[in-house]
């Protein structure tokens, strides 16, 4: 972590996180730093371990075991490349494979190292020395044993490319494997870590001579990547599950009589969450959900609209909430103080992660024996647990296969293991019978989903002779973390605010609150999570207040940055790169927006063009960010074009709106994410740094939407007061 | 009835309207084209009928007789090895499950056009979701397959 990091949301998660892995589990907490006793004897494939994170093949391969899923953004390559640089492999003989669900050893050291999950951008950034140790540990075992074998000093011995050489003596990896293996690995204390100057691989451009690409790349152009959905053992079932259409509806009563009617149907049953289908295919069992005929009783259920929902969440808008944040006289100086006071409210609304692989996982269950578990999800140690429980049987009796993932965005990253549970409560009934894959249909991702919540926020500044003197921040939003297990009851979830709370600017009297509502609707983290609406918040309000004082939107932030050096940093940077002050023609305008997630610094600056209709294109967008110490550069870029696209995806289209409770949209032709037409030219520009590295897979995304706001802003002079906007203004 | 996929002759006696995606995945266990939507809406289920790309989640496997059809596992045509090449030269590819639909659609693409503008490319590519956001490196790849193909 950066150690100007004083972020609140972070810690939050953390203790959320360890809340799950000990009272689900039951789980240690602790991460351990140090490698394990390595086993002598080679495991399958002739594969020596060299601690949890390392195998090294007589056929000279080098494997680095992920506790993080690979999901897109990036992992196989990242942490793949630590271990390389450390044990001093050549990259074409290094391998990436999915470590077991096992903590403490592979838990997550940013969640306290109690549960291994994937999520808050924290992969690179908790594995970070943790991987360069395992890799210099196992470096120095191989030099060991090459030094005995040569009965020779180890100091005479160098390591270049997977090659241990002194003087006219060579041997590989492959080669000293086995001798290595049986070596007591060193103390962490004793391990020499290489001087980041001296690095090959790390922060290096690809070439034929460093990292020669994405590690995932080839099995995903040619089909043969495996994903939980492609998992497919002999005799497998397929179940589908028929869910309430309101959040909180129950099944009152069911007619299942034509869908047992359907060729291939195997059984029809109830579980806690609606009704089960299970079939030989997916067609068929899609064939007879549609036949089901079922009742659902409402009585506790969202039956309102958004309409009615945003209509609750205005009026909670007038009266005051938790305050978080007071700087000076807080919400007061608005009212005592001289100058103009002004107040925009800002809508968000529901939204689904619709990753392109729709959910689904494989259950195969020998009853009072064991269970393996194949799926894509964030969070391993969860649903071991939930299904342990839900199955009779020890975490331990486990075992979690985890495929790779078809875009997750936190979906994936549920702390119930929602998909954990109703796949073992379908396991559970079968008994045994033969495997089984429980999937999601598109319509159930968008329909039954777990949505970024709603959210209103009313912004209020005063400006008086040129200067923001006072800024007041409120906000309305359902709490991801109250309501289930894991929330602290009469303790405010502020993980909710993050980025607003916490506003970098530098003006006399802050004042930011929050007032939670409650609703049936599953609410949880999606890509950036409270940043996805405060940023826009801060980021847009900002130029508004800005305009109020006469002020240009980058000198006004400038000079309200001086304690924060690193996102005047990104700021500067992607001005100077996108040409700020340039004299742009008539119907074009330009936006910039600057904010901090995860730790990791990131300024944006949009360019539109706005037609006399009204309608308009994004042209480009010149990103600057700096997350400490690039392990790979070309994958900080896509995941800086990935993030502004998928954040853009929501600022311009994607909304989940109720009607009567039940949500409007279905599939990808209502719930409409951006299209290729619809993406701007990208620039990506990243500060050098020698900081520790952060992650990268959510702070791309914050800024995009405000920078289009401010661009739109300066081309039309009209605010935008709801997301999604639309391609017209 | 007989259906030919990947230039393997394969004999269909399932349900008349299952689609050609849940045949090809389930039962031949070619699990690169992928399942995004169901509803022709998202592209990640293209596969080539006769060259053209064509969403398999929404065609009946009954309606294929006949037709020769192509896979990303049995893509070998000089366009859909540039379009590979490219993917690889400019990693494309993030979570990589709409990419079998987007390279079927790219190869189709120049196969028809090989020199294709940068409106040409929009519109061939722009059917396609990815949620990944790759579209600005796929624009890249197109035009660099272009190139490699000469």
């Amino acid at each position: 972590m950066a150690a100007d990091s004083v972020s609140l949301e972070n810690p939050s998660r953390r203790s959320v996180l360890q809340v799950i892995g000990l009272g689900v589990a039951g789980f240690a907490v602790g991460c351990s730093s140090s490698v394990r006793s390595a086993s002598a004897a080679p495991g399958p494939g002739g594969l020596v371990s060299f601690g949890p994170f390392v195998k090294i093949g007589s056929d000279n391969t080098v494997t680095v075991l992920l506790k993080h899923i690979e999901f897109g953004q990036g992992v196989s390559t990242g942490l793949t490349t630590i271990v390389a640089e450390e044990i001093d492999a050549d990259w074409a003989q290094m391998r990436f494979e999915e470590a077991p669900a096992e903590v403490p050893t592979y838990g997550n050291g940013a969640f306290g190292g109690a549960v291994q999950g994937t999520g808050g951008s924290t992969a690179i950034a908790n594995s970070w020395m943790q991987l360069r140790q395992a890799g210099a540990a196992a470096r120095a075992m191989l030099v060991s044993a090459a030094a005995a074998r040569w009965k020779v000093d180890p100091a005479s011995c160098t390591v270049s490319r997977g090659v241990v050489s002194s003087g006219s003596k060579k041997a590989t990896f492959g080669d000293l494997a086995l001798d290595a293996g049986k070596l007591t690995p060193p103390s962490v204390k004793s391990l020499k870590l290489k001087n980041p100057a001296n690095f090959r691989l790390i922060g290096k451009e690809k070439s034929a001579n460093t990292v020669t690409g994405r590690a995932d790349t080839p099995a995903k152009i040619n089909g043969t990547a495996q994903y939980a959905l492609d998992y497919h053992p002999e005799g497998l079932l397929v179940a589908l599950v028929a869910r309430s259409p309101r959040w909180g509806g129950k099944v009152a009563s069911v007619d299942d009589g034509a869908a047992r009617a359907v060729k291939g149907v195997h059984d029809v049953f109830q579980i806690s969450n609606g009704v089960a289908v299970v079939a030989t295919d997916y067609w068929a069992a899609k064939t007879a959900r549609d036949a089901l005929k079922i009742t659902w009783d409402d009585s506790a259920a969202e039956k309102r609209s958004s309409d009615a929902m945003f209509a609750d969440y205005r009026k909670l808008l007038e009266k005051p909430g938790f305050e978080a944040r007071k700087e000076g006289k807080g919400a007061a100086a608005l009212t005592s103080g001289s100058g103009k006071v002004f107040t925009v409210d800002f809508s968000f609304p529901y939204l689904a992660h619709a990753p392109m692989e729709p959910m689904s996982c494989t259950v195969d269950f020998v009853p009072g024996e064991r269970c393996v578990f194949h799926s894509g999800s964030q969070m391993p140690t969860v649903d071991q647990a939930v299904l342990a429980a839900t199955l009779g049987l020890q975490p331990s009796q486990v075992k979690i296969v985890t495929m790779l993932a078809g875009g997750s965005f936190g979906r994936k990253a549920t702390p119930d293991g929602d998909l954990a549970t109703e796949a073992a409560q379908i396991a559970k009934h079968l008994n045994g019978a033969a495997p089984v894959k429980l999937m999601w249909s598109r319509e159930d991702d968008v329909r039954s989903g777990k949505y970024r919540p709603m959210t209103m926020h009313r912004m209020t500044a005063q400006v008086n002779e040129g200067k923001i003197e006072s800024w007041t921040d409120r906000t309305v939003i359902q709490s991801i973390m109250d309501g289930t297990p894991f929330g602290t009851p009469g303790k405010p979830d502020i993980s909710a605010i993050e980025g607003g709370h916490d506003i970098p600017y530098t003006i006399p009297n802050i004042s930011v609150d929050v007032t939670f509502v409650k609703s049936p609707v599953t609410v949880l983290w999606w890509r950036s999570v409270g940043h996805t609406h405060t940023a826009f918040a801060k980021e847009h309000f900002f130029d508004l207040a800005a305009k109020e004082a006469g002020l240009d939107p980058l000198k006004a932030r400038q000079s309200l940055l001086a304690k924060s050096p690193r996102l005047l940093g990104v700021l500067n940077l992607a001005a100077e790169k996108a040409g700020w002050g340039a004299p742009l023609p008539a119907g074009r305008g330009r936006g910039i927006a600057v904010h901090k997630a995860f730790d990791t610094y990131v300024a944006e600056v949009a360019e539109v063009t706005v037609k006399p209709n009204g309608t308009f294109s994004i042209d480009r967008v010149v990103c600057a960010v700096d997350c400490g110490i690039v392990v790979n550069p070309d994958i900080v870029r896509a995941q800086m074009e990935g993030g502004i696209g998928y954040g853009l995806s929501a600022a311009l289209g994607e909304q989940i709106t109720l009607k009567d409770g039940v949500p409007v949209q279905t599939n990808f032709y209502d719930y409409a994410p951006l299209r290729l037409a619809q993406m701007p030219k990208i620039e990506v520009y990243i500060v050098p740094s020698s900081e520790a590295p952060t992650g990268v897979g959510e702070p791309g995304l914050p800024p995009a939407a405000p920078a289009v706001a401010n661009a739109l802003l300066a081309a039309t002079g009209k605010t935008v007061h709801t997301l999604p906007m639309g391609m017209k203004i | 009835m007989k259906l030919t996929i990947n230039g393997k002759e394969t004999e269909y006696a399932g349900a008349k309207d299952r689609p050609l995606l849940w045949y090809i995945r389930e039962d031949l266990k070619l699990t690169g084209t992928k399942y995004g939507c169901g509803v022709a809406a998202c592209g990640a289920c293209t596969v080539l009928v006769d060259g053209v790309p064509t969403r398999s989640c929404s065609t009946p496997a009954s309606a294929m007789e006949g037709r020769k059809i192509t896979t990303i596992e049995g893509l070998d045509s000089k366009a859909g090895k540039a379009v590979q090449q490219a993917w690889t030269e400019l990693d494309v590819v993030q979570c990589g499950w709409c990419q079998s639909g987007q390279i079927l659609t790219a190869a189709a693409l120049l196969t028809k056009t090989p020199k294709p503008t940068e409106q040409q490319i929009t519109d061939g590519m722009t059917g396609n979701l990815c949620r990944c956001a790759t579209y600005h490196r796929i624009r890249g790849a197109v035009a660099r397959a272009s190139e490699i193909m000469g």
